[in-house]
């Protein structure tokens, strides 16, 4: 019973660093933009954010600077694409490449960096509750935030003006260019949210869930990430769920070890992997169910006048 | 601001100005990080340009890290003309070279040199059967071919690190995790004596052939482009593009893992969890700078295998950080994207335009 609520929290712990970049991420493809940049923005965010806790001793600041590279590089990101009409996807490519790179060869001198020991956190009496404590109550406050994330963006994106336009942009930028509304600038902005998201999450793996900088730690969450947008069809809680599935996934190698079940340690790691092309598969075999909500200009460039 | 105004053609000058103008700006930058760090600009760009050509067995590494790189960029150019996103190109070639290695670790004292050519074909068929996987996929279940092609790059890399942990770890190896070393038969024949440099290069450079011709020269090829560049004309046409899907797969998931084939037969000379260097990505940016065009190919891949050379003196004579290699191909491509919008735009400066 114990073990099972501490792989419940795991679980919650682990699909947080998915959602929070998986919810930027559905911001910024409702837009009609897919950045295939996360895995880069995340471990630039991942590096920074560590970066910047080791200088400061403050997580907070190095959430920030996390989420500053992230935007950053959407930014640059964005303007690429929404400004010279390069390929998204390729531009994407070219984001991720980088930055694992850039991150690899900043991160050189952080990799013997050890964080100050994490303060544990408890909601003061509902973390006392038994078995429900230990699983729900004693998490990151970012935990919450991703919760809190996902309510914000349904309220966002189905109950304001802005979050009506934002959809329109994605639907039919031509439409929305002719009655005024600044599409490039939209889709920056949204472009821009979703890296400052990805970057938010990259600083979440390398200050809090690891806590450590490791090249290439990121291995693979942002790309999770991308096709969670897909598995969810563009849906927030959707995504927040699918979130947590995978992070009970990844979590489920480490319990299984535990219980000394007897199988290679590298198929287990193989699983999140191979549950995401299932999913994939699975999810996009009916083409109905994705094209409902699938923003109908995804991917494709726009430019007014042209 | 500016505003850019689409040409009515697109520019055969910028095609080729391009990359060179990425290529600068990529240098301009590289100057920056250098200074930065504190270090000579220009020993900086010695390292990169200079020491990998400098010398006869110089050329010879720079063409023992362009052979992999042209035979997976050439792939990788067959799928990106047909509007196929296999960005996996790195775990085509990490499963070649594990199921090449299966082949070479067959080997005894008795075998012949006949084991070679099997070898390659299982890396051949070990590449196509991971490039396979994501074309039935995308076949019938519509799943997105990058996803799917990027996911099982760390299956791939698993898969590799199972076999050298467990079953093929060599008893002998103080507990390392590597196969044993390969028999010196299996070994890819060089090309000259002192030198890494094997027949590889010129199966690579017989690609090069090969690709040219069949991608301007047959009508497969003609349909495959026509499907990448106007699907509705290739349905129009009666090009199938299922078709198409699976040859773009089946091609490059076949270069990678013969790159890796020879990789492993051939410098490396064991499985390692150190075969995959990256070169699959790698090779995406060569099919990129290399304009997607097979004699295009052979200059970047030349390129960046100097960017991989340089890295690693940039590590041993100047201190830096090996992933310098990383960060100057990953902004070579940036730019290139950047530089390319010359191509179909022409840049109008006007200070009334907003940038709505």
């Amino acid at each position: 019973m114990e073990s099972f609520a501490l792989l419940i929290a795991a679980t919650f712990n682990a699909g947080t660093v998915l959602a929070i970049a998986a919810l930027g991420l559905l911001i910024n493809e409702k837009s009609g933009i897919v950045n295939l940049g996360a895995e880069g923005m995340m471990l630039c965010a991942a590096i920074a954010g560590f970066a910047a806790v080791v200088h400061t001793g403050n997580d907070w600041v190095g959430f920030a600077a996390g989420m500053a590279a992230g935007a950053g590089m959407a930014a640059l990101f964005g303007v690429l694409v929404i400004w010279l009409n390069t390929n998204q996807y390729a531009t994407g490519l070219a984001l991720s490449l980088f930055g694992a790179g850039f991150s690899a060869f900043v991160g050189v001198k952080y990799v013997q960096e050890k964080l100050p020991a994490r303060p544990s956190y408890a909601i003061p009496g509902l973390a006392d509750i038994p078995f429900i404590g230990p699983a729900l109550f004693k998490q990151h406050p970012l935990a919450y935030i991703g919760i809190a994330l996902a309510l914000a963006i349904i309220w966002f994106l189905f109950k304001t003006r802005a979050g009506l336009v934002l959809r329109s942009v994605g639907e039919s930028p031509e439409s929305a260019h002719s009655l005024g509304y600044p599409v490039r600038r939209i889709r920056l902005l949204a472009v821009m949210f979703g890296g400052a998201m990805c970057g938010l999450s990259g600083a979440y793996l390398s200050i809090i869930y690891t806590p450590l900088w490791v090249e290439g730690m990121v291995s693979g969450k942002g790309w999770i990430a991308l096709a969670l947008t897909t598995f969810a069809t563009w849906r927030p809680l959707r995504v927040l769920f699918g979130a947590y599935l995978f992070g009970g996934v990844t979590m489920m190698q480490f319990h299984l070890q535990s219980q000394g079940v007897d199988i290679p340690s590298q198929f287990l790691s193989m699983a999140p992997y191979l549950a995401t092309i299932v999913v994939l598969a699975l999810i996009s075999r009916n083409p109905a169910w994705i094209r409902i909500n699938m923003p109908a200009s995804v991917g494709k460039p726009f430019y007014p006048g042209s | 601001m500016f505003k850019l105004e689409p040409r009515p053609q697109a520019s055969k000058f910028w095609g080729i100005g391009s990359p060179l103008l990425a290529l600068i700006i990529t240098v301009i930058i590289g100057i920056a990080i250098f200074m930065l760090m504190g270090k000579d600009p220009v020993k900086g760009l010695l390292v990169f340009f200079w020491e990998p050509i400098k010398s006869g067995y110089a050329l010879s590494e720079l063409a023992v890290k362009a052979t992999p790189l042209l035979l997976i960029a050439l792939g990788l150019a067959v799928c990106f003309r047909s509007n196929v996103w296999n960005i996996g190109a790195e775990g085509q070639f990490v499963l070649g070279a594990v199921t090449a290695g299966g082949v070479a670790l067959l080997a005894d004292k008795t075998t012949g040199p006949w084991i070679i050519p099997l070898i390659l074909i299982a890396g051949v068929l070990g590449g196509m059967l991971w490039a396979g996987i994501v074309a039935l996929l995308r076949d019938r279940f519509n799943a997105s071919e990058i996803l799917v092609s990027l996911m099982l790059v760390y299956v791939a890399e698993l898969v590799l690190s199972y076999m050298v942990y467990g079953p093929w770890k060599d008893p002998n190896g103080f507990n390392f995790p590597q196969s044993k070393n390969f028999e010196k038969v299996t070994q890819i024949p060089k090309l000259f004596d002192g030198t890494r440099m094997n027949v590889g290069l010129l199966i690579a450079l017989f690609g090069v052939v090969g690709m040219w011709i069949f991608m301007f020269r047959t009508y497969g090829g003609f349909q495959l482009q026509v499907g990448g560049l106007a699907p509705a004309a290739a349905k129009y046409a009666g090009f199938s593009s299922r078709r198409a899907l699976w040859t773009a797969l089946l091609v490059s998931g076949g270069m990678a893992g013969l790159a890796g084939a020879l990789e492993v037969a051939g410098p490396i000379g064991q499985l390692t969890p150190y075969v995959p260097a990256g070169y699959g990505f790698a090779a995406i940016i060569v099919a990129f700078v290399g304009r997607l065009n097979p004699i295009g190919i052979v200059f970047s891949a030349i390129l960046m295998s100097m960017f991989y050379i340089g890295g690693e003196l940039a590590q041993s004579r100047l201190g830096l950080p090996k992933s310098l290699t990383g960060v100057f191909q990953g902004l070579l491509l940036f730019t290139l994207l950047a530089c390319d919008t010359l191509i179909a735009y022409r840049i109008k400066f006007s200070k009334s335009a907003g940038g709505k």
